[in-house]
């Protein structure tokens, strides 16, 4: 069992923040590298990235929004109570390395997943610009962490109640207009602001990173869920990602195969809302 | 030879099952086990060879006669007794071994009619025991303070563990999933290997002293480096080859495409068959296409009937009898209702505005000139392409060696299709204090061959820590 040592609210109690004991994992874990959790014996395999780690405390911080019915269950945990299973740390850690000037881009609980790869961009000696937004102010998180981890922050919101009015996408293309010597940009985020910022970086000619978000089962390579197609070739997000280069993705394919459930999910959600009405 | 005679005439007796049509919709096993009376008649089928071909047909060299000859006098407890010297998964073997082309294949009884029904016997033998509860557990060796590690907990992995512990040592395995039991958990279904024999097999282990850390990825939760830092004196890898294949054709990702793998471990592991019950989902396809010919095809098409599919397709491009699906899986899929479309190639997937599948191209095939296997190739034959209309698609043509373990591990040799090299008479590989044994070394194969390797690995591991390298 992997015990919840603290849980936290944020952006209006759509997203919510545990951290949970798992030493082992929080011993291993690099930048980039996500979990997979069940809840309990019925529960469904949902992977979280490391928002953070602790290695001397043995713990972990991951921070997610909740969407569907196993995200809801995560949610009704308290401090104390624990995750019946907690597999990691997964996936390929981000390759970090001093590059000069890079741009780091967020968006919803995206900025949870880039925390940790921006502070460690910085530690390893880059100019680290941050964009990060959110449909209005109530939803942005992570701004004073984002704040430290990064050189230079921008804030932006889709209705303007904070910060730029507009997307991260016309921020990110005034900080490449200014600059001339982005050497990396790394954007990640809901598809298609990943699929915008992509679109955009091309144009400038500068490398992209994204981290990608299929559906996924076993998280080890073993099932194939989690294929997605980057240059014309058929990858697997949990072992050979999930970052890739964002010019490669097929986006689109990528949007379609995450609806594969939605009939389902609905169900799901739906079944655990009326549960839990009943008490 | 007037008792050899007689013994011919009195016919296999048959083994219960449910009724096909009512099975198809259920996921509860599908034989039902023998009577004891059964068994009994059975048992006295078996003329008791002096030398047994039957025996020489099992990779582990169960002693059948012995066995068989117990359970004819009533003494199953005995009967188990003598299999488990051999065999400790007995329960599982009886059900998923290929007696046809091993045992049973070899009975001289097979000659001129049927052959006893050995595997039946074995999990007659097994079922009753673990109903009865009354064989004496085999005796622990005193400790012997040595450490060994096993990564993988499927057949290959817990004969490890077991013959180990017995054997006085400290095991512990480590399993990536949050379950135990490897293939025989996630991948075959209920209908065919009900989990709680698997769970009560490894309660055993436990029962002996051993340990086991499920949720540890090894190659990413702990190194093999790590294992040995952590004082562990010998490391076992039976991690299975867990990496599916595609057909690599256009339309594969479509969202209704999938690896045999991830359709079996939906359904079984994560029991997407209980959904909303349980929360994990899988695609409930009205038409279904399973593509590929084994064990796992027939798993994977029977499944898909149970959840529901009008249409369940097997398509196979060689013919019906290359297929090398055990012979009573072929017979069961057939009787349930499932479709064979032999000597059928896909070409490529269509798929909808939504990007879920909604059809399939073929080309029919014909057999040409014998391949290296020494079975005849599948020739395309030109103009042939057809459609079948599906909503969903298994592909369960294999799997490969899943590289997440061995390349994280140094000094391990591997073959060109990246299995691990081990030497077949100990499993010893190329790495000092580190064997390797199941479908990591030869590929997919079966339940008990990765045990027989688990015992040949157990063996010399032990005479590792008691002797040397
Ligand atoms: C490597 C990786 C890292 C991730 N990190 C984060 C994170 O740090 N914070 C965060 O909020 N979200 C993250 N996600 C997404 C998160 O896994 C999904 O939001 C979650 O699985 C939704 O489950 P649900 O039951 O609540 O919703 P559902 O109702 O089941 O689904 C809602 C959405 O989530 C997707 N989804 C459903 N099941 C899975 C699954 N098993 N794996 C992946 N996606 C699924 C569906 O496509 C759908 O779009 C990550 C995903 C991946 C693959
Ligand atoms: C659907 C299906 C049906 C089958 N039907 C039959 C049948 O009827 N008869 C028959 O004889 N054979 C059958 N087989 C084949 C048989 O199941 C396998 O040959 C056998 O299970 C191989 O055993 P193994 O010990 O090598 O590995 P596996 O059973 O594959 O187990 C390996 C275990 O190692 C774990 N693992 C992998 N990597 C790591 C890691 N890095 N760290 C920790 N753990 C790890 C896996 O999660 C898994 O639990 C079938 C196979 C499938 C898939
Ligand atoms: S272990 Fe398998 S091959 Fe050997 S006797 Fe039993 S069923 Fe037959
Ligand atoms: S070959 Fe057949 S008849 Fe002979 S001992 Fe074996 S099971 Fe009995
Ligand atoms: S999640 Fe199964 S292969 Fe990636």
């Amino acid at each position: 069992m992997f015990k919840i040592v603290k849980r936290q609210e944020m952006a209006q109690g759509t997203v919510v923040l545990n951290e949970i004991e798992a030493p082992l994992i929080a011993a291993k874990a690099k930048p980039g590298q996500f979990v997979i959790l069940k809840a309990n014996e019925t529960g469904e395999r949902i992977p979280l990235t490391m928002a953070d780690t602790d290695p001397e405390k043995g713990t972990i911080t991951i921070i997610f929004m909740i969407v569907g019915k196993s995200t809801a269950l995560f949610a009704t945990l308290k401090e104390g109570d624990a995750y019946m299973d907690v597999i990691g740390p997964l996936g390929a850690p981000t390759h970090i390395e001093k590059l000069g000037k890079v741009i780091c881009v967020g968006g919803g609980t995206g900025v949870a997943v880039l925390h940790p790869i921006t502070r460690a961009l910085k530690e390893a000696g880059n100019h680290v610009f941050c964009v990060i937004g959110a449909r209005n102010k109530d939803l942005l998180i992570l701004e004073e962490q984002m704040k430290a981890a990064s050189s230079d922050l921008r804030v932006c919101t889709d209705d303007g109640s904070y910060g730029h009015h507009g997307f991260v996408t016309d921020v990110l293309k005034s900080i490449l207009t200014e600059n001339n010597d982005i050497k990396l940009v790394v954007a990640i985020g809901p598809v298609p602001m990943m699929k915008a910022c992509s679109n955009l970086t091309k144009e400038f000619g500068v490398k992209t990173m994204v981290s990608l978000n299929p559906i996924m089962v076993d998280g080890t390579g073993m099932c194939g869920g989690c294929r997605v197609s980057v240059g014309g070739e058929t990858k697997f997000a949990c072992v050979d990602g999930p970052e890739f280069d964002g010019h490669q993705v097929d986006f689109d394919e990528l949007a379609l195969r995450l609806r594969a459930y939605t009939a389902d999910e609905k169900e799901s959600h739906a079944c655990f809302l009326n549960k839990a009405k009943q008490g | 030879m007037a008792d050899t005679e007689k013994k011919e005439k009195t016919p296999r007796q048959p083994m219960p099952e449910q009724p096909p049509k009512v099975r198809a919709k259920n996921f509860d096993e599908v034989p039902l086990g023998l009577s004891p009376e059964a068994a009994v008649a059975e048992a006295s089928r078996c003329i008791q060879c002096k030398s047994p071909a039957c025996v020489e047909g099992c990779p582990v060299r169960v002693d059948i006669p012995g066995f068989i000859r117990l359970v004819k006098d009533n003494d199953f407890t005995g009967a188990i007794s003598k299999i488990w010297e051999r065999n400790g998964l007995p329960a599982v073997c009886g059900r998923v071994c290929p007696q046809e082309a091993q045992c049973e294949g070899k009975c001289i009884l097979g000659k001129k009619g049927d052959p006893v029904a050995i595997g039946n016997l074995e999990r007659f033998a097994a079922d009753h025991e673990r109903a009865n509860r009354k064989a004496p557990v085999p005796e622990r060796a005193p400790a012997t303070g040595k450490k060994v590690a096993v990564v993988g907990s499927g057949p290959s992995g817990l004969t490890v563990a077991g013959d180990l512990l017995l054997k006085g040592h400290d095991v512990t395995i480590f399993e990536a999933f949050h379950r135990p039991g490897g293939v025989l958990v996630y991948g075959i279904p209920e209908f065919r290997l009900p989990k709680e024999i698997v769970f009560s097999e490894v309660d055993g282990l436990e029962t002996l002293g051993g340990k086991v850390e499920t949720n540890v990825v090894v190659g990413r939760s702990v190194t093999v480096d790590e294992l040995f830092e952590q004082g562990y004196d010998a490391v076992f890898l039976g991690v299975g080859a867990g990496l599916p294949m595609f057909l690599n054709v256009p339309g594969e990702n479509f969202a209704g495409v999938f690896s045999a793998n991830e359709y079996l471990t939906r359904t079984n592991l994560m029991k997407a068959y209980r959904f909303p019950e349980y929360d994990t989902p899988v695609i409930r396809g009205k038409n279904v296409v399973t593509v590929g010919g084994g064990n796992v095809a027939m798993d994977a098409a029977r499944t898909a009937l149970r959840l529901g599919a009008e249409n369940s397709y097997i398509v196979y491009r060689r013919s019906k009898t290359e297929l090398p699906a055990r012979a009573a899986e072929v017979h069961h899929a057939e009787e349930e209702g499932v479709q064979f479309k032999l000597l059928t190639n896909p070409t490529q997937f269509f798929g909808d505005d939504n990007g879920r599948v909604i059809g399939m191209e073929a080309l029919q095939m014909e057999l040409g000139e014998p391949d290296a296997s020494g079975r005849r190739r599948p020739v395309e034959i030109k103009g042939s392409e057809f459609r079948i209309d599906c909503d969903l698609v298994i592909i369960a043509i294999g799997a490969g060696a899943n590289p997440l373990l061995t390349q994280s591990t140094e000094g391990l040799e591997l073959n060109k299709w990246g299995y691990v090299v081990a030497d077949e008479k100990t499993g010893k590989t190329t790495r000092k204090g580190v064997w390797a044994g199941g479908d990591i070394v030869t590929g997919s194969a079966t339940v008990i061959l990765a045990m027989g390797a688990g015992r040949v690995a157990a063996d010399s591991i032990h005479d590792y820590l008691t002797i040397g390298w």
